[in-house]
C-alpha cells in the first residue's frame, strides 16, 4: 500500500469517533498470535502514550496551540486505549514484560540496520544490547519465580543469552546524552527512527515503573528498580538525538508523520486480520492528523509542510527476527560503554560513570543475583536436574553417593 | 518467629473510622445512585462479551510437533486425545510451577524456622524432589504421546492464571512459613483434583503404562496435602483428631484425600444436605458410607 504523507487525506479529525465497547475489542491470544502481533501492539501503545505526551508539553508551552492540541489529543487517547486493551488479560505484566523487551530488541536491530546516519547507528545498536540483556534477566525471573519460559512468549524470534550485562549499564547521566541529527540535512527516516524508539523506551519506562511495584518477591521488585533506571537513561539517549531545534509545530508534524509511519508499518506485516483492520483504520486517522498538522503549521509558520514531511514513506519497519544482526553487534560491540557523546571502550570510561556505577551496586546487583548461573533452556530451566535446588541439598548428596 | 497475628492498629474496618464511618453512611442517603439496577448489569455485559467466540487458545495436533524419526511417538487415539494433551500440558506446567512454590517455601523454612509439628527442611525438599519427578514423568508422557512438552496449552495457560497468586504470597518477604503453608495447599488441592482426572483421561486414552504412573504421582500428591493439613493444623494450634472422620483425617484406608466423609461437600465438591447424607448412610448400611472413595478411579 502506497501512501503519499503530503496528499492521502485519511479520515478528517472531525470524523473520528468511538463508543466505549468500540474502545475495549477482543484482545490478540498469547496463545495462538504470532509474537510480533504482540509486539506491534506494545510499540504502538507507546507510540499513542508518546503521542499523549507530547501534546500535553506543547499545550503547556504554546497557548495558541491549546484547542487543536486537545481536540487531536482526544482522538490519540482513544486510539492507545483500543490498542493497549487488545494485551489479553491472561497474559501476566512478566509475560508482557518479555513483549516489552522483545520489542526494543527486534523493532531497534530493525532501526539500527536501516538508518542511514552511521553515528544514530551506532547509537541504536548500542541500546539494542542492553534492551537484549534485560530479556536474558526477565527471562530468569520468569523461569524461577513462577517456573515459565519465556520462548513459550518470544517464539523463538530472539536469543534468551546475555547482553552488555545490565549491572554495568548504569552511568553517569552526561555519559547517557549524545549528539542530536541536524533537522535541516537528517533524512525523513532518521526522523521517525528516533521518534519511534523514544517513544517505545519512554513507555517500557512508564510499564516498569508501574508494574514493578506490584510484584512480592525481594529480587523482582529490585530487578524491575533496576531495569526502570536503564529505561530511564535510554530515554535520556534517545531523546537527546531529536534536533531541540525543531519548532514545536515542526515536531508535532513529525510526531504524526511516525504514526502514520508505524501504522503502515503494522499493516504491512500484520498477520491477524482482525489487528490489521484496526491497524487500517488508525493509519486512516493518522492521515488525517497530519492533514490536520500540516495545515495548522502552514498557517502558523508560513511554510510548506513539504519541508518537514517526505512524501513517499520509507521503507517499512521489518517485524522479523534480526538473529544475525544482534548475534553480530553483541560480537562486536559488548564491551563498549559511553564517555559523554562518543562511544569508548569500558576501560574508558568516564569515572563519574565508574562512580555512580560502584554505588548502585555497592550493595548487590539484582540483574545478577536473579540470572546467577542462568543458561535459558526450552521448557525452564528445571528440565535440567542439574539446575535443580534439590541437586545441591544434603539428602541428594546422600542419594547420590 | 510468631505464626500468627498479632493485635494491632488495623485501620481497614468502618468501626476503626469512628465518626468518619458513620459520615460515609450518611453521604450514601444524601447522593443515590446515578443509574437505577443492580450487579446484575455487568452480568448483561459479560454474558454479550461471552457470545462473540474468543477463546483462550487450542491445542496443537498431537504428533504434528516432534520429529517423529528421533522419538518414538505412539499415538494418541482412545479417549479424548485434545483433552489428553491439554491436561498434560497443565499438569506439566503445574509441577514446574509447583517447584518455584517450594523452592520459596524453602526460603520461608531457613528464613522463620519452622513451629512445633511443622515442617522440617528434609519434608520439604522430599516433596519438591517429587514434584520434580512429576514433572519429568509428564515431559517424557507428552513425548511418548508425540507432542511437545513446552507447548502452553490452553488448561497450562488457565491453571497459571488460576494459581497466580500463590507465587505472590509465597515470595513476599512479610509473609511466614504458616501463611505460606496456606498458599501450598491451595496448589496441592488442585494437584489431587487434576492427577485424579488425569488417570481417568490416560485410562480412557488406553495408556496402561502411564495411568500406572499417574497412580503413583497421585499417591504422593495425597500425601502432600496430607502433610500440609497436619502442619497448618499444628501451626494454628488445632487438635489434629483423626478417627472422626474430622477435615484432616487421610482416613482407615489412606484413600481420604479432599473432602471429609461427614462435610458438608460430597466428594465432587457439591453440598450435601444431611438428609441426603442420611439417605446415603442408609443405602450403603453404614454409617461411614463413602468411605471407600467411590466415584472416581482406585489410585493406589
Amino acid at each position: 500500500m502506497a501512501i503519499n504523507l503530503l496528499r492521502d487525506t485519511g479520515v478528517p479529525l472531525e470524523q473520528q469517533r468511538f463508543t466505549w465497547h468500540d474502545l475495549v475489542q477482543a484482545p490478540y491470544s498469547k496463545l495462538m498470535d504470532d509474537a510480533f502481533t504482540r509486539v506491534r501492539v506494545i510499540l504502538m501503545n507507546g507510540i499513542e502514550s508518546e503521542a499523549l505526551r507530547f501534546g500535553h508539553a506543547c499545550a503547556r508551552m504554546n497557548a495558541p496551540l491549546q484547542r487543536a492540541l486537545a481536540d487531536v489529543r482526544r482522538v490519540e487517547q482513544h486510539q492507545q486505549t483500543m490498542v493497549n486493551w487488545l494485551n489479553p488479560a491472561d497474559q501476566s505484566p512478566l509475560e508482557t514484560t518479555i513483549g516489552f523487551e522483545q520489542v526494543a530488541i527486534e523493532v531497534t536491530a530493525s532501526v539500527a540496520e536501516k538508518e542511514p546516519d552511521p553515528y544514530l547507528a551506532q547509537v541504536y545498536r548500542f541500546g539494542l544490547l542492553e534492551d537484549f540483556d534485560h530479556l536474558y534477566r526477565y527471562s530468569a525471573l520468569m523461569d524461577r519465580l513462577q517456573g515459565k519460559d519465556a520462548n513459550t512468549l518470544v517464539q523463538s524470534y530472539s536469543d534468551i543469552v546475555p547482553g552488555r550485562p545490565t549491572a554495568l549499564e548504569h552511568r553517569d547521566p552526561l555519559d547517557d546524552l549524545r549528539k542530536p541529527y541536524d533537522r535541516g540535512r537528517a533524512a525523513p527516516l532518521t526522523k521517525l527512527h528516533a521518534l519511534t524508539i523514544m517513544a517505545g523506551e519512554h513507555q517500557t519506562h512508564d510499564y516498569y515503573m508501574t508494574i514493578g511495584p506490584m510484584f512480592a518477591d525481594p529480587v523482582a521488585r529490585q530487578l524491575y528498580a533496576e531495569i526502570a533506571s536503564i529505561e530511564e537513561q535510554h530515554v535520556t539517549q534517545y531523546e537527546s538525538i531529536i534536533d531541540p531545534s525543531e519548532t514545536w509545530l515542526e515536531k508535532w508534524l513529525l510526531h504524526e508523520a511516525g504514526e502514520v509511519y508505524n501504522y503502515w508499518s503494522c499493516v504491512e506485516s500484520e498477520g491477524n486480520p482482525r489487528i490489521r483492520a484496526i491497524w487500517e483504520r488508525f493509519l486512516d486517522y493518522e492521515l488525517g492528523h497530519v492533514r490536520f498538522v500540516a495545515r495548522l503549521f502552514e498557517e502558523t509558520e508560513r511554510r510548506d509542510a513539504a519541508e518537514v514531511l517526505p512524501e513517499r514513506l520509507p521503507e517499512p519497519i521489518r517485524y522479523e527476527s534480526h538473529r544475525d544482526f544482534v548475534r553480530e553487534t553483541l560480537r562486536r560491540e559488548v564491551t563498549l560503554s559511553a564517555a559523554g557523546t562518543e562511544f569508548v571502550d569500558r576501560e574508558q570510561e568516564s569515572e563519574a560513570t565508574r562512580v555512580y556505577r560502584e554505588q548502585m551496586n555497592s550493595e548487590g546487583s539484582p540483574s545478577e543475583t536473579v540470572a546467577a548461573g542462568y543458561v535459558w533452556r526450552s521448557g525452564t530451566e528445571l528440565t535440567d536436574p542439574v539446575k535443580r535446588v534439590t541437586a545441591a541439598s544434603p539428602s541428594a548428596k546422600r542419594r547420590a553417593a | 518467629m510468631r505464626q500468627s497475628p498479632q493485635q494491632g492498629n488495623n485501620r481497614t474496618g468502618i468501626v476503626a473510622s469512628g465518626r468518619l464511618g458513620e459520615e460515609m453512611v450518611a453521604a450514601t442517603e444524601e447522593f443515590p445512585p446515578s443509574s437505577p439496577g443492580t450487579a446484575q448489569a455487568i452480568a448483561e455485559v459479560r454474558i454479550a462479551d461471552a457470545q462473540n467466540g474468543e477463546s483462550l487458545g487450542e491445542t496443537p495436533p498431537p504428533g504434528s510437533l516432534v520429529d517423529k524419526a528421533k522419538a518414538a511417538v505412539t499415538a494418541v487415539t482412545g479417549g479424548q486425545p485434545t483433552l489428553l494433551m491439554d491436561k498434560l500440558g497443565e499438569r506439566l506446567a503445574f509441577e514446574h510451577a509447583g517447584a518455584r512454590l517450594y523452592e520459596a517455601l524453602l526460603s520461608k523454612h531457613r528464613a522463620y524456622g519452622t513451629f512445633s509439628g511443622g515442617p522440617g527442611a528434609e519434608d520439604l525438599l522430599r516433596i519438591l524432589t517429587e514434584e520434580y519427578e512429576h514433572a519429568d514423568l509428564l515431559e517424557r508422557a507428552i513425548k511418548e504421546l508425540g507432542g511437545d512438552p513446552t507447548t502452553v496449552t490452553p488448561s497450562a495457560n488457565l491453571a497459571a492464571n488460576i494459581s497466580a497468586g500463590l507465587p505472590q504470597v509465597l515470595t513476599d518477604p512479610r509473609t511466614n512459613l504458616l501463611q505460606s503453608l496456606e498458599a501450598i495447599i491451595i496448589a496441592e488441592l488442585a494437584d489431587n483434583e487434576c492427577w485424579t482426572a488425569l488417570a481417568e483421561l490416560v485410562q480412557q486414552a488406553g495408556h496402561q503404562e502411564l495411568v500406572e504412573e499417574c497412580r503413583e504421582a497421585i499417591a504422593h500428591e495425597r500425601d502432600h496435602l496430607r502433610q500440609v493439613r497436619l502442619w497448618i493444623a499444628s501451626g494454628q494450634g488445632r487438635t489434629t483428631r483423626d478417627d472422626s472422620g474430622a477435615e484432616i483425617s487421610e482416613g482407615a484406608d489412606g484413600d481420604e484425600f479432599t473432602f471429609a466423609e461427614d462435610g458438608p461437600v460430597d466428594r465432587e465438591g457439591y453440598v450435601v444436605s444431611e438428609e441426603d447424607r442420611a439417605e446415603t448412610r442408609e443405602a450403603a448400611g453404614s454409617p461411614q458410607a463413602g468411605k471407600s472413595g467411590k466415584g472416581r478411579p482406585e489410585a493406589t
